[in-house]
């Protein structure tokens, strides 16, 4: 098999064996890169040449022993708000096209100290705000599965180049499903981790409460080994939390006989995809039949208004964190101001996208005086009956199980003219971050036009090492990881 | 000022920036005088992805303001953000408290007049500095924005509207001033902005149950300019109502130069701060033993020391305003106390020379060249009579341009101790009597003024040293 297509734990055990060389792996893996990407459209930035240093210096390190962890000489890709220093983050954004931070984000440093290869950033949706990645300022990014179609978004980069074996494992970001939506359009796992995780030192906000980094991997195994290495408490993020991380990969196999999963009806209801809901009943009838007991009349009442209360919340954070790009200190400035209010009005003009500018506006009209409490403060209460929901069934259930977005994946322009259609394509993922919960996309079948299916598992927060271990367990029954898409046919 | 026909109303805001050694959300230094952008880092430049992390040590720092103001302590702290655009903010939002912040409902008592007023203290809150711009005068156009400012920890303190004319403004304003800067919280310096103040001024008739309309006055960096400006606006506003018109709600700008102020922006051009909690902060819990442990490292205040000085040393009470003025003189009074027990010489001498002395060479106490026990020790000699009180301000001119605390050797090495043997002295007088034989009739005729002209010659003959008060009864005994 080619190095490419092989799992994150599979190269991991090939390079302990000395089989291999991080310099081979990241050869293979830039000569895919150059081979399809040009029609996926994954990558925003390739830096080839740090990449083969840092594989260089990942084999050095493991000929001399020094420090070497499952990580070392493995090639991460990084969805591009993850700062990278010297290395260009431009959240997808004209605003950001030239700024290179002087600083790495805390995941980033973890990589790197676990021997990790960087060798690139991941297209998006402009700031992380869209559910198709088709809102990035620079390119297209298409579904490997069906190039006519959207690989979801907003971590669509990073779940396409995983899909396309143009990487081995990538991080993401997840702020309202922007993991696990863009996991199950293109078929592979996607996990975003309880809030307070991994840091966000470093991730560039889209809104602060919400945001969460989060492994894109072939496997959930390799989700286990990704997830250990970023996870963990950091000083330099007031909202990290300092509990101890586990070993997520030795704990993957135990047994789910007894296991409760509870089913939400209100996950199966209008609007729902018949193929989406058979694939997940499936998986349920093999959860249940491997011991595992099932819940169908488990309920979160509150569901309905989860997306509007997002939308009010995630864009007032958005209005507020996105204020700093003003064309003062770094990024874009428009040409051709007269005075600085003009200069602000340009380079925002200018600068940001249609969607980006709709959620400013959107979040700024929440907060304002007079509309304070009828938007924000409402939403948040309403924040809280969502969390107080899945509370109630975590008392009884060990894990909820559900569909992750309603649909496969959609075409090119089917939803971009229609925010609000787009805005419901999140409704499933959403009450998971407003909850601030772990969760999982894991591929739970295919529709008969070939698209991938995502199957999410929802777990109790800092209950990582139970999702991954019922993920995998489900892994193993449905057996639908690690597919591929016939690249090869469609590039040609 | 005239008799007026209105009540004016004046409430302050004043911000105190901290004397942490760092910054509020990151570690960079608060040093003043650095090169532009030298104590930055992405997070107190807003670069993109970086978080604030909050300094503990400004909780302590407005804690203690709080309790030293008579405020209630919030047990839940929630930061917010106020958003607007500037670009000495690097963020587009200041991080500050708006619903929940830190000090509640205390007040502060004033001496105005004689007469004690208690001022209300409506809250006290935590918030970041901005930067600061810099116009180049070499290039028209072009601003630079220097970062070492931004994120300074600063605490505002809002006052309720309690204060009816700049004198008050003034008193509240010191009083306070002389607490955060005895509390070490701030070190009160107003022309470097270390220690700034707005005022709301209103007008309204006498016994008028709302408040008027009110003006927002700022940039007044000295407690003369606050006086001034508030004393400014009270006749504009009074000038306006008397004509029929109606005041304008807006911000103002004292101008220290031309001596007015001038509008900065109306009402309609208020900001909407649009403030929400900041989303990367934690609520801060502030338990009872977080504010009793403040409490106890508290230290006295102004207003408790001056009373203590009055019934434990009987210091007059305006004396006590000198003494207590700064908490190093206060404690160098204390200490040379402690060692010599006459509190009134020592508070003479600290007031009429070593005030002096200071004042001339621009120093402070706490670099006082001379120490509380080398003065003790210089007053003792005086008090034995081992020199006299004009013999020991030569000595202490010495001890502090030297800065020598041993005054019997100074004594000692000059020979400046006083003639107290009275044999010599009687000797030296009855040579002087015998000498002015006539002047001694003239004496003793009653002309009663020459007396003085004896104990002149005694002390001119023995270089001063000898002992007046020997002297004198000396030559009484002489010539009776
Ligand atoms: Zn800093």
């Amino acid at each position: 098999m080619k190095l490419y297509n092989c799992s994150l734990e599979s190269l991991g055990e090939q390079l302990a064996k000395g089989e291999i060389s991080a310099v081979e792996l990241t050869r293979s893996l830039l000569e895919r890169i150059s081979a399809v990407d040009d029609v996926i459209g994954s990558y925003l930035t390739v830096d080839a040449e740090g990449a083969l240093v840092q594989a260089e210096a990942a084999d050095l390190r493991r000929r001399q022993g020094d420090n070497v962890t499952r990580l070392t000489g493995i090639p991460i890709a990084l969805k591009d708000l993850i700062s990278t220093v010297g290395l260009p983050t431009t959240c997808a954004s004209k605003m950001l096209a030239s700024y290179r931070p002087e600083y790495d984000a805390t995941v980033v440093s973890r990589l790197r100290q676990a021997g990790a290869v960087i060798t690139g950033k991941l297209n998006m949706d402009e700031f992380a705000m869209g559910s198709s990645t088709e809102n990035s300022a620079f390119q297209k990014t298409c579904n490997p599965w069906d190039l006519e179609r959207v690989p979801g978004g907003s971590s669509g980069g990073s779940t396409a180049a995983v899909a396309a074996a143009t990487a081995i494992a990538t991080l993401g970001s997840d702020t309202g499903g922007s993991i696990r939506q863009p996991a199950s359009f293109c078929g592979v796992v996607g996990m975003k981790p309880t809030y307070g995780r991994v840091s966000r030192y470093g991730l560039i906000a889209f809104a602060s409460s919400l945001d969460q980094i989060g492994p894109v991997t072939l496997t959930v195994a390799d989700s286990a080994l990704l997830l250990g290495v970023i996870a963990g408490y950091d000083e330099r993020d007031s909202t990290s939390v300092d509990t101890p991380v586990v070993d997520y990969y030795k704990n993957l196999k135990k047994e789910i006989n007894g296991l409760k999963v509870g089913l939400p009806l209100e996950y199966l209801g209008a609007g729902l995809d018949p193929e989406v809901e058979t694939a997940v009943r499936l998986a349920c009838s093999q959860l249940s039949a491997a011991g595992a007991l099932i819940d169908e009349s488990v309920s979160l009442p509150h569901t309905d208004y989860a997306v509007a209360s997002y939308y009010l919340l995630a864009t007032a954070e958005a209005s507020s964190n996105l204020a700093r790009y003003d064309g003062v200190k770094y990024g874009f400035r428009a040409e051709g101001a007269e005075g600085l209010l003009e200069m602000y009005k340009k380079t925002r003009a200018q600068g940001f996208g249609d969607e980006v500018k709709r959620r400013i506006m959107l979040g700024t009209y929440a907060l304002s005086s007079g509309y304070y409490d009828a938007y924000y403060r409402k939403a948040q209460q309403v924040r809280t009956l969502i969390t107080r929901d899945f509370d109630k069934v975590f008392a009884d259930c060990d894990v909820i199980v559900a569909p992750v977005c309603p649909t496969p994946a959609f075409a090119f322009g089917e939803k971009i003219d229609d925010p609000l259609a787009m805005y419901l394509s999140d409704i499933l993922t959403i009450p998971v971050n407003l909850a601030g919960l772990p969760a999982i996309s894991v591929p739970c079948g295919f529709t008969k036009s070939g698209l991938p299916i995502g199957l999410q598992i929802i777990a109790r927060p800092f209950a990582e090492e139970t999702l991954l271990n019922v993920a995998w367990q489900y892994e193993q029954l449905g057996g639908w990881c690690g597919r591929r898409p016939e690249l090869e046919k469609k590039v040609g | 000022m005239t008799v007026m026909d209105y009540e004016i109303v004046i409430g302050l805001e004043v911000h105190c920036q901290l004397l942490t050694k760092t910054k509020i959300f990151c570690g960079c230094s608060t040093d003043f005088g650095n090169p532009p952008n030298q104590n930055t880092c992405p997070v107190c430049t807003g670069m993109p992805g970086a978080l604030p992390v909050l300094n503990r040590k400004v909780v302590d720092f407005a804690i203690r303001a709080g309790l030293a103001t008579n405020c209630s302590i919030t047990s839940s702290n929630i930061f917010a953000r106020k958003n607007y655009f500037y670009p000495d903010l690097p963020k587009g939002y200041q991080i500050s408290q708006f619903e929940l912040p830190i000090c509640l409902g205390g007040y502060l008592d004033i001496e105005v007049e004689d007469e004690t007023k208690r001022i209300g203290i409506t809250r006290i809150h935590m918030e970041e500095d901005a930067g600061k711009l810099v116009h180049p005068e070499y290039e028209h156009g072009v601003s630079f924005v220097d970062y070492n400012r931004a994120c300074v920890p600063l605490i505002e303190i809002v006052s309720e509207p309690d204060m009816r004319s700049s004198a008050e403004a003034v008193a509240y304003l010191k009083a306070l001033r002389d607490i955060m800067v005895y509390l070490e919280v701030c070190d009160g310096n107003m022309e470097e902005g270390s220690f700034r103040c707005d005022a709301n001024i209103s007008l309204r008739h006498w016994g008028a149950p709302e408040f008027g309309i009110r003006a927002e006055l700022k940039n007044m960096n000295s407690f003369r300019n606050v006086q001034r400006a508030i004393d400014y606006e009270v006749e504009r506003q009074q000038d306006i109502l008397d004509g029929g018109g109606t005041v304008v709600q807006e911000t103002r700008l004292w101008n220290v130069e031309r001596g007015i102020s001038m509008s900065m922006r109306g009402k309609e051009e208020a900001h909407d701060y649009r403030y929400f909690p900041d989303p990367d902060l934690l609520p801060v819990v502030i338990d009872d033993s977080w504010v009793d442990e403040v409490r106890q490292s508290l230290p006295e205040l102004p207003a408790a020391k001056r009373r203590r000085f009055v019934s434990d040393y009987g210091i007059p009470e305006a004396d006590t305003e000198v003494l207590t003025a700064d908490r190093d003189l206060a404690d160098y009074f204390e200490a040379a106390v402690e060692i010599f027990p006459q509190p009134k010489a020592i508070a003479n001498w600290i007031m009429a020379e070593l005030l002096k002395f200071l004042n001339e060479d621009r120093i402070g106490v706490a670099n006082c060249p001379v120490t509380p026990r080398g003065l003790a020790e210089l007053l003792m000699l005086i008090d034995d009579g081992t020199i006299s009180g004009k013999i020991g301000k030569q000595v202490f001119s010495q001890m502090f341009s030297a800065g020598d605390n041993d005054p019997k050797q100074i004594v000692a090495d000059k020979g400046l101790a006083q003639m107290s043997d009275a044999g010599e002295l009687v000797a030296m007088i009855d040579e002087i009597l015998a000498a002015n034989a006539d002047k001694v009739k003239e004496y003793q005729a009653g002309k009663t003024k020459m007396f003085g002209f004896f104990v002149g010659q005694v002390m001119k003959k023995s270089k001063g040293q000898a002992n007046p008060q020997m002297v004198n009864e000396l030559i009484k005994e002489r010539i009776g």
